[in-house]
């Protein structure tokens, strides 16, 4: 019998309050749970109607993102929400937290932030944990080695009421990534790459573990940018084992355990690794020293090219589709397409590194007059650190909105929305009709690539100025 | 949650692939602490322009939507946000079942959860759907088939444990909450 098991395998066995049979789903215990104003509000009513309190609060985190403004509050301290709605949402989560007990990272905490930016940066994720929130980008927290899901707000219920869910287990697919990453392409090119290799649909059913050379040399925070784009290919998980990045990335951090206790939590993260021998359902190789900078052309993550290459030729009529809405002609290059927004942030990119990157592009140079471009940090802490260090005044100066954090433009529900017909090259994750406005067409791309395309005022390959400066 | 009913109903065929949740509910309607009424805002960007006017070429402003209880859609419906907002508002449009060749994981799992019934069939026997809009069909979820006039038949399968709750419209909460003492004993265990 093969003893040898994977990091997915460790994590579902370890969290069976009851093991799945032929008439039952497994009954599998979470250990965090993030909860945002969205996807909560429901979930908190399911159990007043039943008359049941919460179960254990104290696994649980909260904060406010999706509807929330990112312009400042005004002289009285009044937010300017988009609409009422959103602003009852933010109030409903504030009294939901007041009422059962939840740590709230609300506008005072100092650590508000998207959901996924947030739980990381705290060190609340940690490896071997079960992680659910109602939001699929949940699969972010799996770069720490930690099951991580979203789930649906009768779900948000369950585990508000009993910290359990019901669960058939997904099968398990391995991503080896090997070769170098070329100058200019990130994690982010990487994660579209793969979307387009595995289809958007590839990954539907299965938990993914990534591995491989490629992977191991990925800072934490690349790790998350790949995991949080796992769901655009379908699977409701990916993870990476823990190593000593993990390790060093949660040391000292506010929710990680400390002296002698961190140390002996870190042994049992990195025996969390799959083991030599271990089996999985389905194995997918890819060659990072092939891939470019990456953009997308079309209405799902999957439809992308590396930004030099031409469009292909539309599949079936879905695909053309998707041509006809972003206005693209197959057989025809992107580049020099003109552009009309860039937005960087959100989930997938609004982190330090993400910001670090875009700055250092901006410096010295200026945002295309026809391009509006909005830089939202992922949290409270991403943007303290980058003020820090003067990245505010960069992006301020190339021309450039410095935002409160938040989805913001991600989804467009807080009032920060491409307007019908306007493209925008983004570092977000969903490029689906209206995704960030009715109307609006968007282009995913590394924060490198959008900052690239907002100085040239149009689709650009990164790679030919980070080329001449080299040569310069 | 409402017990499955075995229907006869019409079929809306949405053939398009990889309709994504914002498509289903844009993402500006979901600031709603509550779930009722969500079936108004059901693809309101396809359904309706700019102005608000209806969109005559929209497959869901057709007669036949409104008396169909059973979605044809193209391959992998639901992708996306995890939103539950979205097998909501197809129940509150009138749809009962979707039907696909594939459904997303957690758009699956959500419609499971409130009541709306998911089926996936082979590609073959989906291409034949898609080929059949506005035509009458049974579902029979307690014998797991799809009957098409007196001759066509396809099978399909329902994880056991949603079929037996869809059917007798039993929630999962209440069985969460049952399991009280082994949820105690888990917990127990991991303290030691």
């Amino acid at each position: 019998m093969n003893e040898a098991k994977s990091l997915f395998q460790k994590l579902w066995d370890s969290h069976l309050v009851r093991p799945e049979t032929a008439e039952t789903p497994a009954m599998l215990y979470i250990d965090l749970h993030l909860v945002h104003e969205v996807t909560s509000p429901q979930g908190f009513d399911q159990l007043r109607a039943r008359g049941i309190g919460m179960r254990r609060p104290d696994l649980t985190l909260a904060t406010l993102d999706h509807s929330t403004p990112t312009a400042p509050p005004d002289a009285n301290g009044d937010r300017p929400y988009a609409t009422d709605a959103a602003r009852n949402q933010v109030e409903t989560l504030q009294k939901n937290c007041a009422e059962f007990g939840i740590e709230l990272h609300g506008y005072e905490s100092g650590h508000r932030g998207v959901v996924h930016v947030m739980g990381p940066e705290l060190g609340a994720t940690q490896p071997g944990m079960t992680v659910v929130c109602g939001d699929s980008h949940t699969s972010t927290h799996g770069a720490f080695g930690a099951l991580a899901f979203g789930i649906g707000t009768t779900e948000v219920g369950h585990v508000l009421a009993t910290q359990c869910l019901f669960q058939r287990k997904p099968r398990s697919m391995r991503i080896s990534v090997n070769g170098k990453l070329a100058a200019g392409v990130s994690a982010k090119d990487l994660a579209l790459h793969i979307i387009y290799q595995i289809g958007v649909n590839g990954g539907t059913g299965f938990a993914i573990e990534y591995a491989g050379e490629s992977i191991r040399a990925l800072e934490m925070e690349g790790r998350m940018t790949l995991c949080n784009m796992t769901i655009e290919a379908g699977a409701r998980a990916g993870m990476v084992a823990p190593d000593e990045k993990t390790v060093e990335y949660l040391r000292g951090r506010q929710k990680a355990p400390t002296a002698e206790l961190f140390e002996a939590r870190a042994a049992q993260w990195l025996a969390l690794a799959t083991d030599e021998g271990a089996t999985f359902d389905r194995e997918v190789e890819i060659d990072a020293s092939l891939i470019r900078p990456t953009i997308t052309f079309g209405t799902d993550p999957g439809m992308s090219v590396a930004v030099t290459e031409i469009v292909p030729a539309a599949k079936n009529a879905s695909a053309q589709r998707a041509l006809d809405y972003m206005r693209v002609s197959a057989g025809k290059s992107l580049l020099g397409m003109p552009i009309d927004l860039v937005f960087i942030g959100s989930c997938t990119n609004g982190r330090i590194s993400d910001l670090r990157v875009a700055a250092d592009y901006l410096r010295g140079k200026k945002v295309a007059a026809n391009v509006r471009m909005l830089v939202v940090p992922g949290s409270e802490s991403v943007k303290r650190t980058a003020e820090a260090e003067g990245l505010q005044h960069v992006f301020i100066e190339a021309g450039a909105e410095w935002r409160e954090p938040g989805c913001s433009m991600c989804l467009a529900m807080n009032g920060d929305t491409v307007p019908a017909g306007k493209i925008s090259v983004s570092t977000s994750n969903r490029n689906f009709e209206g995704r960030q406005g009715a109307g609006a067409r968007t282009m995913l791309a590394s924060p490198l690539t959008a900052a690239a395309c907002a100085v040239a005022g149009c689709v650009t390959d990164p790679c030919d100025s980070i080329a001449s400066s080299e040569v310069a | 949650m409402q017990a499955f009913k075995n229907l006869h109903g019409k079929l809306l065929v949405l053939a398009q692939e990889n309709v994504d949740t914002d498509q289903i509910i844009p993402a500006r309607y979901l600031t709603t602490t509550r779930f009722d009424g969500l079936g108004e805002y059901l693809f309101a960007d396809w359904r309706f322009d700019s102005d608000g006017n209806e969109r005559a070429d929209c497959v869901f402003n057709s007669t036949t939507a409104k008396q169909s209880p059973i979605l044809v859609a193209g391959r992998n419906f639901g992708c996306g946000s995890s939103r539950e907002h979205a097998p909501r508002a197809l129940l509150d449009y009138g749809f009962r079942v979707v039907i696909s060749s594939e459904i997303a994981d957690i758009f699956r799992s959500n419609s499971l959860n409130v009541g709306l019934l998911p089926i996936i069939l082979t590609a073959d026997e989906h291409a034949q759907l898609l080929a059949m809009d506005g035509l009458e069909i049974a579902v029979d979820l307690q014998a797991q088939k799809i009957m098409i006039g007196d001759d066509v038949e396809f099978k399909f399968s329902t994880e056991a444990f949603s079929r037996h709750c869809l059917l007798m419209g039993m929630d999962r909460f209440d069985l969460l909450v049952d399991a009280d003492d082994d949820i105690k004993a888990f917990e127990a265990g991991r303290a030691a």
